[in-house]
């Protein structure tokens, strides 16, 4: 259960630009967005003030029936661990992947 | 949900999450910027100890993984008080809430900063007594309903950060739980700050104070922090008073040195006792070589 809600889909939304931006910013380093979602308790505010729109609400709920988030633009994430330091849950962190050389 | 997996879980007791606050308080937010901030600050966290009062933002002292003291109604200070003397290399923090802090305790927190006692106070404003049920508290604003003004309350509130400031603590700053970053560092410079340092941290509570004002839900309010947030360092705190949707004044307001209340003890215990004797054991070396 823990591993199947660790990593959120970014497959949920293969119609989002997720798979024209691969190119150049795929290889940048950039951010993995993880989320704990037992823990969720779906205030938002990750969602909100990302200042790249890299989550959205899902329209999953955990098991005490919370809305959790999910990433819509993984690509788009800088690392800047905005939504890490908003959740008041311990419940969302990101992971720097370090780029290719370009 | 007991694996350890976010990367803040060895500070905290990953065993208790999810903690028990409602969804969109922000205790959770100030708790995280406390830990970041010792982190960050390296120092042996074994020599850290968090105190608490009463109330929801009292919890932090269970969920961190540190030393910590539960205490009493509003109480905190003066155990941490105790502490502090008793073992003064400790770092001592106080975690609280306002209505712990400056309603129950307040004599205690003006009286702690008034002695300069070097502790770190943490105060959780959330505008209301929330673990009791949302009754009006010392830093309700004018007009706010609660459960026990519901046509609004006529109390004027205090501004905390003048009272401290005016009672004598050397560092005193309010930030909210939106300004995550500078947060941090508001909490590394009054740990690392010698003498009573007092930091505000104004708080969403989205079930006592937030429903019954219909402002809307938790992130309403952080939209609210967001946009009419004014950073001033160095302002009066007079000027920091708070009313229902007005403009918040935050910023670092005070960051001065006075001796702490160690100094003076040591000053003091250095001119009553070992001076007079240090005198005497010289002049009574002075005799015997004047002899010999």
């Amino acid at each position: 259960m823990f591993e199947e809600s660790k990593r959120m889909e970014s497959t949920d939304m293969k119609t989002e630009p997720a798979v024209q931006t691969q190119s150049r910013a795929a290889r940048r380093s950039h951010g993995r967005v993880f989320l704990l979602a037992e823990r969720c308790k779906g205030c938002r505010f990750c969602v909100e003030f990302c200042p790249r729109q890299v989550l959205a609400m899902s329209d999953r709920f955990n098991s005490k029936g919370y809305h959790i988030p999910m990433v819509i633009a993984e690509e788009q994430c800088t690392d800047c661990k905005m939504c890490e330091l908003l959740c008041p849950e311990f419940a969302i962190y990101v992971v720097r992947i370090a780029g290719e050389e370009l | 949900m007991t694996e350890a997996q976010h990367p803040l879980d060895h500070l905290l007791r990953a065993d208790r999450l999810p903690h028990i606050w409602c969804p969109g308080c922000g205790i959770g937010i100030a708790m995280r910027c406390l830990v970041l901030a010792l982190e960050e600050l390296g120092r042996p966290l074994d020599r850290v100890v968090v105190v608490s009062g009463i109330g929801c933002s009292a919890r932090v002292a269970g969920y961190v993984r540190l030393d910590g003291f539960h205490t009493t109604h509003g109480r905190a200070i003066p155990f941490a008080t105790g502490l502090k003397l008793a073992k003064p290399d400790l770092t001592v923090i106080v975690f609280s809430g306002d209505g712990d802090l400056a309603a129950i305790g307040g004599n205690h927190l003006i009286h702690a900063a008034r002695r300069n006692l070097d502790l770190t106070v943490i105060c959780v404003n959330n505008f209301i007594y929330g673990m009791t049920g949302g009754q009006f508290g010392p830093t309700t604003p004018l007009s706010a309903r609660s459960t026990t003004t519901p046509y609004g309350n006529f109390e004027p509130p205090f501004n905390l950060p003048a009272l401290v400031a005016a009672s004598g603590a050397v560092y005193v700053a309010r930030w909210t739980v939106f300004h995550v970053r500078r947060l941090i560092t508001a909490f590394q410079e009054a740990i690392a700050k010698r003498g009573f340092s007092f930091v505000e941290v104004l708080s969403p509570c989205p079930t006592g104070y937030l429903r019954r004002n219909k402002l809307g839900e938790a992130l309403e309010m952080m939209r609210y922090f967001k946009a009419r947030s004014e950073i001033r360092h160095g302002a009066d705190p007079a000027e920091a008073g708070i009313e229902m949707g007005g403009k918040l004044l935050l910023g670092k307001f005070v960051d001065i040195q006075r001796p702490t209340y160690h100094e003076r003890m040591r000053e003091q215990l250095a001119r009553s006792f070992i001076e007079p004797y240090a005198e005497k054991v010289s002049e009574e070396i002075k005799a015997e070589e004047v002899e010999s």
